[in-house]
This record gives structure tokens, C-alpha cells and sequence, in this order.
């Protein structure tokens, strides 16, 4: 009974924002332009279209981020506050491979696709590389010890790596080339503009998790993966290398980040080194909702919150409370069914 | 732990840089200077803990007479002795009741925007005055004196604590963590956006990143009005706040209290079933460490002269958790020795003695500009080679060391070791 009420409320809550705005549009109708000094008042949807695309791209970026958050819980129930800046040092190492690739605003079309796609190659590898070394050096000689010892690396970590950032790309924030144009209206659908940004966004995020999801239902590593979240120990037993498939979760975790680091610099054109923090808590907030531990969980979650932000920032109380309801939504949500969406009853949130 | 062979010799306590025989590995080492410390434990008459902290206390006392009225170094202290306060209450929630609290720079913010609220005249369509002297009591706004805002900034505080500590109950662990963060984050996006919230008549909830200024300082009888020429009066005012927290948390952890927040610490099925209220402990818990908190937050507000959205980052929330752990998670002379070892790198070692250090070696940046990233990078290194941290609570040392499992240990726990005389110090 209790958990009925808690789903339903759950998606009652994430529901109420878009919900309000739609029957706002349709009755009271938004403001839409000036002709002649008289505002246009229009009663229609598709004001609130833009706001869902709008959603999904920037959700698909926390998609990405959130998967990362989700594999490293589900396996080894850490909440690796480090990855956040994964995903930020990605940015940096794509912008940095632009430059060195010779990418500008200049370039021809096929030099940009090519150069993106090896960039995007490259960053992946770096990204997972740095993430299996910080779980090598942080987090796996705390094996055995208490739970808080390798979440306050986790959080020492992240504090190294914005601090790298910081010496790299100095303190604030840095607008890089708009290589792919992300503005530009590609087509409309009944008034609503679809922006070359969003496509990429959302074009590179459904391939990726659907490679993923793949990778862990059919070849041998990921069902390695899938048993050693279910019973490390049981695992072991059976001939899995534990330490070799926590490695390999941290890698494929990083990848993904680095990949959604490349993608937000196209997306926002702009990159700092706090930018890691921010998305790192949106992601996990993502995480969260979907149900901790489940891929398919941590996409939904990604995009509902890319949607409650994209409200958020348009619609509700303008782009500086956006954290701020974030984080409301993710209180409610511990109150309500901290075992999010989609996700199975765990010790950690019965 | 101690290596056969090794035992027979009676060891005199040379000094540990001096090794007379070279170890082997780092575990034969570590055997090598406990069995020192031991020795030198011996020898130091037992009467020497009962009076110790009566002698320290003391030297704190005289301790500004060495320096000038207006020393770099008092300053630093000041601000390391606020910051150690803040340690000890947030080693209430995370060491005691094992509670980690991601967000306790929420309360930094409530305490220090008491002061801002009730002692500047930043709600300037007011004009109240309670027992004020001086400045204050000439201007509009609401002005208290100092020791009552820091009654309110206690209770303010331990009331917001409570309301935090509520969605957590339910859950355990890292949950916490991220509800406390994401408390924290929430209170400090309130404070940088407060001036989009109105309060009617021109009024404000915050002055987000200008800042409330000209916040009152505190005024004593036979003293006078506090001013940052003279730091002396600071120096002993915050150091009996943390006199008073430091006794408050011996006489806590000693209590029912105290204990009740360890038995759900090791194991919140046992506890609760042996009849520990599971919510009125974990809310005490936040309340009183929250408290703490606001204290230090109030005074640090009213030494800075400024109340300042831009001083409540997440960083905050870290840097005093890395005074708790660093110093041993759950041990009130781990949480005032790391406190005050970070309050000095932080205000002191990092910005006046070695900060042009990375220009000398041709790098180009300051090291006050990467302090969170020294602090993560302690927060690694002292995880990983001594979890247990500087001075260790002796029941955490034991679980973390793996001398024996909890639980099995309650024979060891009662034997008196010489680390029960550091327990007596604390």
C-alpha cells in the first residue's frame, strides 16, 4: 500500500509541472511576441513542445552522466562523487583535442564530422582510463573498510580533479567554438523549432546506451557485470574477476561521461570546471529517481529531470533556482520512494 | 602486532626518526613505534592526563600576551579556533551518531545570517534594540546583543537540523550524504538568489553576493565594542564558546545520550530493539551538532564584518569534514586537533607563509587558488594510510585497524590500554 503511494505520487509530482503548464497554455495562453505594441496572447501547445525538447537534450547529457552513477552503485553500492568531474575533465580533453586537430569554425563539414568522431573516440578512452585508475588508487584499497572510507575519497577525489580543472582552463567559465552550429533550426514540428543541438544530443546519447545496454545483456564481460552486482561474493565462486569487472564498470562509466563531456561542449559551447559539480549532482539525482542500480532507470530519470530543468529555467522561477528545485525533487523523492522509479528495494534505502 | 624477537629488548624511547634497526615493511614498522609510544607511555606518570587539559587550557589563555594586539597570527588562530568549533558539531552528527552531513555548511549560512538578520541594520524598516550598546544602539534594524544572537543562531540552527535530518530517517548511509548536500546546496542558492525574495517594504531576505555589511561586533561591559585592532577580546570570546563546546560533548558522549548515538552507529537493528528511539536520537543528533554550527557561523559573520552568500559553498561542508576525519572520526580531540590544524593551513600556512611557493619552482598559479584540491588530496592519503585518523576514537581505531571485529571487543575495550588515557584527555 505505502509503496503504491509512493510510486504514484512519485510520478504525480514529476508530472506536475508540465501538467500545470500545459492546461496554463491552453486556457490562460502564454505570451508569444508583440505586433503593433499589443502582446500576442496564444493558446496552443507549442510553447510546451520546446520546453520537453528542450528537456530531452539537455536530459540526454544526464543520461549519460547518471549511467555512470548507476553501474558503479549497482556494483559496488558507491556513490562516486569524482565522476561528475569525469564527465568535466572530459570536456576539457575534447576542447583540447579540437585545438589539436586543428577543429574550427572555419573547417569543411566532413573535417568537423570526421575530427568529432575521433575526438569523441580519443576523450571516451581518456575519460575511462582516468576513471579505472582513480578506482584502482581511491577506492579498492577501501574494499574492506567502512562504507564512509571510499565515499569521502570519492569526495577527495573530485576536489583533485576540479582543482586540475582549474589550473587548466582557469576559474571561470570559457565559450569554445559552436563547431556543429547547434542553434540553427533544423525543421519544425507544428511550431516547434528543433534545433541542431538537440538532435546531436539526443542522436548520440539513444546509440550509446543502446550499445550498452547490449554489451551488458549479451556478452560474457557484462554478464560478469550483472553477477558481480548481484553477489560479489557468489560471483567470485563462480571464476568471475571481480576486481577485473569493478574495473571494467569504472571504464564504461567513464566513457559514457567523456562522451557526454564532448557533447555538452558542442550543446552549451561553454565549459568551467564547476561544471562537473553541477551535473554530477543533477546526474546522480537522475540516478536516483530511476531506481539506483538499473541503466534503463537512470535514461528515464536523465530525461525527466532534463525536462523538470527545462521548466525550471523557462517557466518556473528562472535559471538560478534550477538547482535549487532539482534538489527539492530529489528530497521529495528520498521522502516518498528512495528506491526511485524502476529500482529494486535496497539495504541502503528500504 | 609486536614482532618476536624484537620483544626482548628493552626498548628506551629514542626518537622515532632514528631507527636502530631498518624495518623490513611498513607493517614492521608501525610495530616498531607503537612499541616506542608504549614505552614512552610508561614512563609518563598517570596523575599527567588529569592535569593536562587544565594546563593547555591555561596556555590558551595567555596565548595572545606572545603576540601583538593585531597579529596575522592571532587572526589565523581566531579563525581556526571558529572553524575547530564547527568541527566539534559536526563530529556530533558524523562521528558520534555516524550520520555523514554533506550539507553542515547550511548551517554555517542560518547561524551567520542570524547575525546579519538580527544584529546589522539590514532590515532597515525595523527598530528594535535589545540590551545594545554603543554603535548600535543608535541605528535602525533589529539589533541584539551578541550573546543573545548566538542563543538564536543555537536554536535556529538546531531547528533547521531537525527539519534536515527528517527525509533521512528512513535512510541510511550515502542517502544521507546526498539529502544533507542537496540541504545544503538548497540553503546556499537561498542565499546567493535571497534578493529576488521580498519581504515587503524594500526588505530582502538576503543581499546574496553583496552581502550584509557593517554587521554589529560584539560588545562587552568593561570591554567595550569589539574592533579588529584589538583581536584579544575575539581570541578569549571564541575560545570560551569552544570551551563550552568542548565540554558539552565530553559530558554528551559520556551521557545516555552519547551512547545511544553509538549503539545506532555500530548497528541501528540491535539499537532500536534494545528500546533506543531511533527518531528522537538521530533528530538530537542533528540538532545539537547543527547548533554548534550556527555559533561558530554567527561569530565568524560578526569577525568578518560581512554576511556573504559567496562564503556558503559545498567546499565549506568539506573542509570540515576533512577536520573530522582527518582528525579520527568520532573523537572530540581528533575533531579540535584536525579543526585546528586545517583552520591553520587554511588561514595561515596557505595564503601568509607558502603561498608564492609554486612561483619560486616557475609555476604560475597561488596555492590559496587550489586549497580544495590540498584538502581532497589529504582527505585520499589519510583515508588510505590511516583511516582511523590523527588521534583515533579507541572503539573506531579497533574496528578499522581490524584488531578485532565489534562486537568481540568488549574484553579489549575494558583492558586499560594507554589509549584510554588519551580517551581520558579528550
Amino acid at each position: 500500500m505505502r509503496a503504491h503511494i509512493g510510486v504514484w505520487g512519485l510520478v504525480l509530482l514529476l508530472l506536475a509541472l508540465p501538467i500545470f503548464y500545459l492546461v496554463r497554455d491552453l486556457t490562460v495562453g502564454y505570451q508569444a511576441g508583440f505586433v503593433h505594441g499589443h502582446a500576442v496572447i496564444q493558446h496552443d501547445l507549442s510553447r510546451i513542445g520546446l520546453n520537453v525538447v528542450q528537456g530531452l537534450a539537455n536530459g540526454s547529457i544526464w543520461a549519460l552522466i547518471a549511467i555512470g552513477y548507476t553501474l558503479v552503485y549497482g556494483i559496488i553500492e558507491l556513490i562516486n562523487f569524482a565522476h561528475g568531474d569525469v564527465f568535466m575533465i572530459g570536456s576539457f580533453v575534447a576542447v583540447g583535442l579540437w585545438s589539436v586537430f586543428g577543429l574550427g569554425l572555419s573547417s569543411g563539414t566532413a573535417a568537423i564530422i570526421g575530427g568529432l568522431v575521433l575526438t569523441l573516440i580519443i576523450t571516451m578512452l581518456v575519460t575511462g582510463t582516468l576513471n579505472v585508475l582513480i578506482e584502482r588508487v581511491a577506492y579498492r584499497p577501501l574494499r574492506n573498510a567502512p562504507k564512509l572510507a571510499p565515499l569521502i575519497t570519492a569526495v577527495g577525489f573530485s576536489f583533485i580533479l576540479q582543482n586540475v580543472g582549474l589550473l587548466w582552463r582557469g576559474g571561470s567559465p570559457q565559450s569554445v567554438n559552436d563547431l556543429v552550429g547547434q542553434g540553427d533550426t533544423v525543421f519544425n514540428i507544428s511550431g516547434v523549432a528543433i534545433q541542431r543541438g538537440y538532435i546531436l544530443a539526443l542522436g548520440a546519447m539513444i546509440p550509446l546506451v543502446i550499445g550498452l545496454g547490449w554489451f551488458i545483456a549479451n556478452t560474457r564481460l557484462g554478464r560478469a557485470m550483472r553477477a558481480t552486482a548481484q553477489d560479489p561474493e557468489a560471483a567470485r565462486l563462480m571464476g568471475i574477476n571481480v576486481n577485473q569487472t569493478i574495473s571494467l564498470t569504472f571504464l564504461l562509466g567513464g566513457m559514457l561521461a567523456g562522451a557526454a563531456g564532448l557533447i555538452y561542449a558542442l550543446y552549451q559551447t561553454n565549459i568551467w570546471y564547476f561544471q562537473g559539480f553541477k551535473a554530477g549532482l543533477i546526474a546522480f539525482t537522475a540516478a536516483v529517481m530511476g531506481g539506483i542500480g538499473n541503466v534503463r532507470g537512470a535514461v528515464l530519470g536523465g530525461l525527466i529531470i532534463g525536462i523538470i530543468q527545462s521548466f525550471s529555467d523557462n517557466r518556473l522561477a528562472g535559471g538560478e533556482w534550477t538547482e535549487a528545485v532539482v534538489f527539492g525533487y530529489l528530497i521529495l523523492i528520498m521522502v516518498l520512494r528512495p528506491r526511485g522509479l524502476l529500482g529494486e528495494e535496497t539495504r541502503e534505502a528500504g | 602486532m609486536s614482532i618476536p624477537g624484537k620483544e626482548t629488548q628493552q626498548a628506551p624511547p629514542p626518537a622515532p626518526e632514528e631507527p636502530r634497526v631498518a624495518p623490513s615493511g611498513f607493517s614492521e614498522l608501525q610495530a616498531q613505534l607503537r612499541e616506542w609510544r608504549e614505552a614512552v607511555d610508561r614512563r609518563i606518570p598517570p596523575w599527567t592526563s588529569r592535569v593536562m587539559p587544565f594546563v593547555l587550557v591555561a596556555l590558551a589563555i595567555v596565548l595572545p600576551f606572545a603576540f601583538s594586539t593585531d597579529s596575522g597570527f592571532i587572526d589565523a588562530t581566531i579563525k581556526a579556533v571558529a572553524l575547530a568549533v564547527m568541527a566539534l558539531g559536526l563530529n556530533i552528527v558524523v562521528g558520534f551518531a555516524g550520520l555523514l552531513d554533506l550539507g553542515y555548511v547550511a548551517f554555517y549560512a542560518i547561524g551567520a545570517y542570524t547575525l546579519g538578520w538580527f544584529g546589522s541594520d539590514f532590515f532597515f524598516k525595523a527598530r528594535v534594540h535589545v540590551l545594545v550598546h554603543g554603535v548600535a544602539a543608535a541605528e535602525t534594524g533589529i539589533h541584539l546583543n551578541f550573546i543573545l544572537i548566538l542563543i538564536a543562531a543555537a536554536i535556529i540552527c538546531a531547528i533547521a537540523g531537525t527539519i534536515i535530518g527528517l527525509p533521512t530517517l528512513r535512510l541510511r548511509g550515502d542517502y544521507i550524504a546526498i539529502v544533507t548536500l542537496a540541504f545544503g546546496e538548497i540553503i546556499g542558492e537561498v542565499a546567493v538568489n535571497g534578493t529576488d525574495i521580498h519581504l515587503g517594504g524594500g526588505m530582502t531576505l538576503t543581499a546574496g553576493n553583496l552581502g550584509i555589511s557593517a554587521v554589529d561586533s560584539p560588545y562587552f561591559p568593561g570591554v567595550g565594542q569589539f574592533n579588529l585592532l584589538q583581536l584579544r577580546p575575539w581570541y578569549w570570546l571564541i575560545l570560551g564558546i569552544l570551551l563550552l563546546v568542548l565540554f558539552v560533548n565530553v559530558r554528551l558522549r559520556d551521557s545516555r545520550l552519547g551512547r545511544a548515538w553509538i549503539a545506532l552507529r555500530e548497528d541501528e537493528v540491535a539499537a532500536v530493539s534494545m528500546g533506543i528511539p531511533l527518531v528522537k536520537t538521530k533528530l538530537q543528533a542533528y540538532a545539537i551538532g547543527a547548533a554548534f554550527g550556527g555559533m561558530s557561523g554567527a561569530f565568524i559573520g560578526t569577525y568578518f564584518t560581512t554576511v556573504n552568500a559567496g562564503q556558503f559553498a559545498f567546499g565549506f561542508s568539506v573542509l570540515i569534514l576533512s577536520m573530522v576525519i582527518i582528525g579520527g572520526i568520532g573523537s572530540i580531540a581528533g575533531a579540535l586537533v584536525g579543526g585546528l590544524l586545517l583552520g591553520y593551513i587554511n588561514y595561515w600556512l596557505l595564503p601568509s607563509v607558502l603561498n608564492n611557493a609554486p612561483s619560486k619552482f616557475g609555476l604560475n598559479f597561488q596555492l590559496t587558488s587550489v586549497q580544495f584540491g590540498i584538502y581532497g588530496f589529504l582527505l585520499v592519503i589519510v583515508m588510505i594510510l590511516r583511516p582511523q585518523g590523527l588521534i583515533p576514537e579507541r572503539r573506531r581505531k579497533l574496528e578499522m585497524t581490524g584488531a578485532v571485529t565489534p562486537g568481540l571487543g568488549e574484553a579489549e575495550l575494558a583492558e586499560p590500554t594507554p589509549e584510554m588515557n588519551i580517551g581520558a584527555i579528550e
